[in-house]
Formats: structure tokens, C-alpha cells, sequence
């Protein structure tokens, strides 16, 4: 028994693991960084080529220096699309996690509630923005209902999923030591569905700044939203580029917090 | 300790094919202190059988009587450790060792400061506050098992405990169970398909038929205590491993 223990790495070196971890991922970032220096340049290459006009396609070097230039402009309309985007995203997460407990406490809410959660998510959310517009007037409030529609789903699905997913032995075990539905759910199924829940908020969060950006675009003073409009009755193409840039880094930013958050919380699943 | 006894058990469940009959009028006791082993072919209907006597399942007919108290049904009166560890991956051995404190609303921080007065008995020095991934496959089973002791239940239902483990180990821990059992005073009711781990831990072991399960023999395994593995070689348990092959082969 001395021996077995022995044998067994301590702890401690994670450290050691952590260095061969970051070596590993930057080994894997390379190949994808290369393509698409080499598609970029590509790009840059052709519009100077066929001597394209910037309204139909710029240069990447153009698109740089227009965001360069719009920095400020772009920091506040950002500002405003963060502030529909959270409340909505949070909204989403709240109502979300409660409806996916529910429907999975109850076998008949499930049967209910699942072919109409569904459905809703057939409906384009280009047609029923418009609605909430007419309906809830130009504040926050449709904007925020826009991005609480788009990131709803993935979260109650992946709750309700989730919270199926603790394994059977581990589930008798509690039920012989007696243990009720309320000390199951926060002893084991609860914990045994982070990792499905992380899932669901994953594909939520990269749903939701494109959800807050369409709001803007149809109703809004400010935000990328709005920016993404005027660019384009300007024909500055360049600037439409430079929204979808903006929309797409800080969507990869909210994605890496919430990357960040899940590896935090559910860190008995990065163990060996 | 406690007397555990088992009466005219039957179990009958809903199938594809139809009914079928997994236990059929069953009975047997474990007394006081005792260590009694179930040996079975595999689907016999062992595990359905600790599943009526830890509460998870009723029975269709017989009762579960502990110290002459009806206990049929009831969860939380036995001690159970099911076959595979079922430790929690994201508690550590001493968080999962107290869980049966927790869920039973008991003093966790004396049954906290119980599980590190025990690591070293279980082999677990300096392994606490590790999470389950971490530790060997042996090492797992043995946090089970602390685990089952901190339930404080004076009988102990183990579910083929070393099963998945490589022979060596198995070795070890069935020497460390012994040990372990002398110390504790616990009444333990073991399932195994071995009939060598039955014969050198037992009391007392019962042979079960294939399903519908039934006792198909009864043997008092009147070795010296405290045993090791001499006695493989005592004439007395080759006499008795021949009796126990004979019966679960027959059948």
C-alpha cells in the first residue's frame, strides 16, 4: 500500500502539467494563425490587383485604419451594445436555468413545454424584433427581450439535459442514504449538470451580441447596431467591416470569461 | 451491531419478454458482528437483493427486519456500497467520505474531523483533500469504503467492492478488510463471485441459484480467526470450495 502510494504523482507538480498545457496550445494556435495571416494578405493582394472600389470590397489595410480612426465613436456605440447584451444575456440565464429545473422536475411540464420551446426557436427573430419594437417602444426593454429570445434556448436545454446526466450509481447511493429531491439536485444533479449547463451558456453567449446588434439595427440610437445602418446608407463598407470585426472580438471575449468561469467552477473535470 | 434478517423475500419485475422473477421467497439472516458473503452466478439478483435490504426497492412480498424492526423499504437504515465507487468527482475524499452525514443533517464537522482520524487507517495519509480522479483504483475503494463506515450504520451492505480491481490489490485489500472488520465490531454482508474471497472473509456464506435467486446452500466457514492467506492451504477450505463449486456449478 506504501508502495502504490509512492507511485502516485503528488499534486504538486501540476505546475509542471500547467507549462506542457501552454506549450501544447500554442502549437495548436499556430497552423490556424498562419491561414488566415495568408488569407488576409490574399485579400489585400486582390483588391489592389483588380483596383476594386472601397464601397465594393476594401482592403484589410483600409478596414484597420478605419477602426483606428473610429476607435472613439466605436467605444461608445460598444458601450451601449453591452449594456442590452448583458441584461438580456442574464435575463436568459436566469429564466432559463429556472424553466429547464422545472421542466426537468416535472415529466408533464416536459411534455408541454419541450414541442413549444422548439417551435419558437422555427420563428425568425428578424420578424418578431420589429414586434417588440411596435409593442415595447424604443428603450431598452425590446433590445433586451431580443437578446433574452436568442440565448434562452440553448440554456434551458442544456439545463434540462443536463440534470439527466448524473450517473445512476451515484444517484442510488444518495437515495439509500436517504437523501430528498432538494439535497439530490444540490448534492449531485446540480453538479453533474455544470458541465452540460456551461454548454448551453457557451452557445448562448455567441448568440448573444449578434442578437443585440440585429435590435439596434432595427430600433436604436446607439450601438453597433446602429453603426452597422448608418455605415451602410453611407456606403462605407469600410465601416460595416469594421462592426462585424468589433461584433466578432467581443463576442470571442465574452466566450473566453465564460471559458474562464467554467474551468474555475467545473475544475474536477480538468483533473487526469 | 445489529441483527439483520431477511424473511421470504420476492421480487418480480416488468420486462420486454414479460414478468420476471428475480427473487424468489429468499430468506436469510446476518447476526450481530457477523460477516456473511453472497456468492452468486451474475444476474442472479444479487444486487436486487441489496437493493431491498438498503430501501431502494420494496419487495413484492417478505419483509427486511433489523433488531425485529420492520424495516422494509425504509432507506438510510443499512450502510451500502454499491460496485463501482460512486464517489462524487467534484468532493474530495473527505467531502465524499462525510456524505452520509450531510444528507442525514448530522455534525459534519465531527464527522469531518473522523475522516482524518481514519485516513491513515485507510491508507489515505495525505490523500484528503484530493479529488477521486486523482487517486488509484485501489485507493478509490478504500475512500468508498471510509465513506460507507462514516455512515454509522451498525450493518454494512458491500456490493462486490474489489471487483474491478487487479488481483494484487485485491489481495491487499481483502487482508486490509479483515483488519478493518476486526476493529470496527459491524455486522457486513459481502456480494462476490469469488468463491475464494467469500471463503477467507466470511462467517458464513450463502450460495445463491441463478434467477429466480434462492438460497441453494448454506455453509458455516469454521476457520481460525484471524485469517490470512494460509489458510488456502487448510483442508477445510478446499473441502468447502469444492462444496460451493459443486453447488453453483449444478445449477
Amino acid at each position: 500500500m506504501r508502495s502504490e502510494q509512492a507511485q502516485r504523482i503528488a499534486p504538486e507538480t501540476a505546475i509542471g502539467r500547467h507549462i506542457g498545457e501552454v506549450q501544447r496550445r500554442l502549437a495548436q494556435a499556430f497552423p490556424p494563425f498562419v491561414l488566415l495571416s495568408a488569407m488576409v494578405a490574399a485579400w489585400e493582394l486582390i483588391v489592389w490587383q483588380l483596383a476594386l472600389p472601397a464601397w465594393l470590397l476594401p482592403p484589410p489595410s483600409r478596414i484597420l485604419t478605419t477602426l483606428l480612426s473610429n476607435l472613439p465613436i466605436l467605444g461608445e456605440h460598444v458601450v451601449a451594445t453591452l449594456t442590452v447584451t448583458i441584461p438580456g444575456f442574464g435575463l436568459a440565464l436566469v429564466t432559463g436555468f429556472a424553466l429547464g429545473v422545472l421542466i426537468d422536475a416535472s415529466p408533464l411540464l416536459r411534455r408541454a413545454v419541450y414541442p413549444l420551446l422548439v417551435t419558437s426557436q422555427t420563428v425568425p427573430i428578424v420578424a418578431i424584433a420589429p414586434l417588440l419594437v411596435v409593442g415595447f417602444g424604443f428603450g431598452m426593454l425590446p433590445k433586451v427581450l431580443v437578446v433574452a429570445l436568442v440565448t434562452f434556448f440553448p440554456i434551458v436545454v442544456n439545463t434540462a439535459d443536463g440534470l439527466q446526466a448524473a450517473d445512476r450509481d451515484q444517484r442510488r447511493l444518495l437515495e439509500a442514504m436517504g437523501a430528498n429531491y432538494w439535497q439530490l439536485l444540490r448534492l449531485l444533479r446540480l453538479p453533474a449538470a455544470l458541465p452540460s449547463i456551461f454548454t448551453g451558456i457557451k452557445v448562448a453567449i455567441t448568440y448573444s451580441v449578434i442578437g443585440a446588434v440585429l435590435a439596434e439595427w432595427i430600433g436604436a440610437s446607439a450601438g453597433l447596431g446602429v453603426y452597422i445602418a448608418r455605415s451602410l446608407r453611407a456606403f462605407r463598407t469600410d465601416q460595416v467591416f469594421v462592426a462585424a470585426l468589433v461584433t466578432s472580438l467581443l463576442t470571442i471575449v465574452l466566450f473566453a470569461l465564460v471559458t474562464l468561469l467554467e474551468r474555475w467552477i467545473v475544475s474536477w473535470r480538468d483533473e487526469p | 451491531m445489529a441483527t439483520l434478517d431477511v424473511r421470504g423475500i420476492s421480487k418480480t419485475f416488468r420486462g420486454t419478454n414479460g414478468l420476471v422473477t428475480v427473487i424468489e421467497q429468499l430468506s436469510m439472516r446476518a447476526d450481530a458482528g457477523e460477516f456473511v458473503a453472497i456468492i452468486g452466478p451474475s444476474g442472479s439478483g444479487k444486487s436486487t437483493l441489496f437493493n431491498i435490504i438498503a430501501g431502494l426497492e420494496t419487495p413484492d412480498s417478505g419483509a427486511v427486519i433489523i433488531d425485529g424492526a420492520d424495516v422494509t423499504g425504509r432507506r438510510g437504515q443499512v450502510a451500502y456500497m454499491p460496485q463501482r465507487d460512486a464517489l462524487l468527482p467534484w468532493r474530495s475524499v473527505i467531502e465524499n467520505a462525510v456524505l452520509a452525514t450531510i444528507v442525514q443533517r448530522g455534525d459534519v464537522t465531527a464527522a469531518t474531523r473522523e475522516a482524518r482520524a481514519l485516513l491513515d487507517d485507510f491508507g489515505l495519509t495525505g490523500w484528503g483533500d484530493a479529488r477521486p480522479a486523482m487517486l488509484s483504483g485501489g485507493m478509490r475503494q478504500r475512500a468508498a469504503l471510509l465513506r460507507t463506515v462514516l455512515w454509522h450504520r451498525p450493518i454494512m451492505l458491500l456490493d462486490e467492492p474489489f471487483g474491478a480491481l487487479d488481483a494484487l490489490t485485491r489481495a491487499q485489500l481483502q487482508q486490509w478488510l479483515l483488519g478493518l472488520w476486526d476493529r470496527l465490531d459491524r455486522t457486513i454482508l459481502l456480494v462476490t463471485h469469488d468463491i475464494d474471497e467469500a471463503l477467507l472473509l466470511a462467517d458464513r456464506v450463502y450460495a445463491l441459484t441463478p434467477r429466480p435467486a434462492q438460497i441453494a446452500l448454506e455453509v458455516a466457514v469454521d476457520l481460525p480467526r484471524p485469517r490470512s492467506y494460509a489458510v488456502v492451504a487448510d483442508p477445510a477450505f478446499a473441502r468447502l470450495k469444492l462444496r460451493l463449486q459443486q453447488v453453483l456449478n449444478v445449477y
